[in-house]
């Protein structure tokens, strides 16, 4: 174990978070709750993103009194990466949801287990 | 000098019965060897009826997810070890992120010279007050330009996925008036009060993502919003007067091409060392930091309907 587990208890809540989701992910078979799991992932990311960016006592990154040192600002990338982040995670959640909606109206189920089960019944 | 032999002792020969099987006139197999004629297929009704039942009763006992021991063992199995899994993944994440340098503190990679250059020269370069719009819609414009458009091929996709033909079409308008809220006075009355709230806070978040926290994303996100809680208060019939498939269509591709050509030009200038012609402006004023705020309205506009058109295609399949 490093040193700064404590210090870093926004990461941690992030892994934690992260890993949350993805057993969802692994153990669900609604896919409803998988899509649910994998925006639980994406927030962790999130989450991790704004930690990195952050410093303590600073301010966020919007130029007050024209002061433009790198002592008076957190890190602004971060930030933008986050923005991309939620603009895919948004996109893929729709087109995830979309697909499921298609399954449901072939199969008339959103369990996964029910819908291989149906498609070997079929033979295919 | 040839003889010319009788027909009948040339039909005798060996050249008369290859020249025969050469031009095909006469089938070698045909009087030669035993055939019969084929059978009919007389479909057995019992037998069809005995090998059906067999393959369901074989698939029936190979998918019986509830008895199949196999299957069960294999669920247990994937279960347990998937949690293992997880709780592997977690140590082993909590042990890195305990080395990781500690939140908070200056002296970490992620702040490195292209943090330090941002923050000092991004108000000079880009006239933008927020370094963070400043840095997407400036100094990394192509970045924004293509989640824009993963955005916009994200909505194609579902429109086509979700695409309806036209008597489902029908069925969907049906079903719609009969599940969703239609005329209801509580709605209407907020909603009345509410949108043009919403949308008029959007337009500011829109307006003010070069001054401070916001920009086209999330204030498009805020109009969609408005646009939403206007189509569940008042129906598709109001909505459907301002805003169609076609409005979508050409709001996106202006947007869209309006951001490409600025931003190309932009970049062309800016890599050639030209002098371009789009004023910075003085910072903090609404029409400062020269290509953001126009930049930041198409981003907007994207967005918004984005958003607007997911709802519409997840309700009613179309819109």
């Amino acid at each position: 174990m490093g040193p700064n587990l404590l210090a870093n208890y926004g990461e941690a809540v992030s892994a934690i978070l992260f890993c949350i989701g993805f057993t969802n992910l692994l153990l669900q078979t609604n896919l409803i709750k998988k899509i649910i799991g994998l925006n639980i992932m994406d927030s962790a990311i999130y989450l991790f993103l704004a930690e990195k960016g952050y410093i303590a006592g600073r301010v966020a990154p919007i130029v007050v009194n024209g002061v433009t040192s790198t002592e008076a600002y957190i890190n602004p990338i971060p930030a933008g990466l986050v923005l991309t982040g939620i603009v895919v995670s948004v996109s893929v959640t729709a087109l995830m949801l979309s697909l499921t909606i298609r399954l449901y109206t072939r199969y008339h189920t959103l369990d996964l287990d029910e819908i291989s089960a149906q498609l070997k019944r079929e033979g295919k | 000098m040839s003889r010319k032999k009788p027909a009948a002792e040339y039909q005798k020969t060996f050249a008369f019965r290859f020249f025969r099987w050469l031009s095909g006139s006469k089938d070698p197999y045909l009087g030669e060897v035993e055939m019969q004629p084929q059978k009919e297929f007389q479909p057995d009704p019992e037998a069809t009826l005995r090998h059906e039942k067999e393959h369901d009763a074989i698939l029936d006992k190979v998918y019986d997810s509830e008895r199949n021991m196999e299957m069960k063992l294999f669920r247990k199995l994937y279960h347990g070890t998937s949690i293992l899994f997880c709780l592997f993944l977690i140590a082993l994440l909590l042990v890195t992120i305990s080395w990781l340098p500690a939140t908070g503190t200056v002296n970490r990679p992620v702040n490195n010279e292209v943090t330090e250059r941002y923050i000092e020269k991004g108000l000079e370069e880009t006239g933008a007050v927020n370094i963070v719009a400043g840095m997407i819609l400036d100094y990394r414009a192509f970045d924004t330009l293509g989640e824009s458009h993963v955005l916009f091929v994200a909505t194609i996709t579902v429109l086509i996925l979700l695409r309806l033909n036209k008597t489902e079409k029908d069925e969907a308008e049906v079903s719609d008036r009969r599940f969703e809220p239609k005329n209801d006075a509580i709605l209407q009355l907020v909603a009345t009060f509410l949108v043009p709230i919403i949308i008029i806070f959007g337009i500011y978040i829109i307006l003010n993502g070069h001054l401070g926290p916001g920009g086209g994303f999330s204030g498009g996100a805020v109009i969609g919003a408005g646009l939403v809680l206007y189509l569940n208060a008042f129906g598709f019939k109001k909505t459907e007067r301002f805003f169609t498939e076609k409005t979508y269509k050409w709001i996106c591709f202006f947007s869209l091409s309006f951001y490409c050509l600025a931003k190309s030009y932009s970049f062309y200038t800016g890599a050639n060392h030209l002098h371009s012609v789009i004023p910075k402006g003085t910072p903090g004023a609404i029409l400062s930091s020269g290509l953001i705020l126009p930049l930041n309205i198409a981003v907007g506009l994207v967005v918004a309907c984005t958003i607007y058109a997911f709802y519409a295609m997840f309700r009613k399949g179309g819109f």
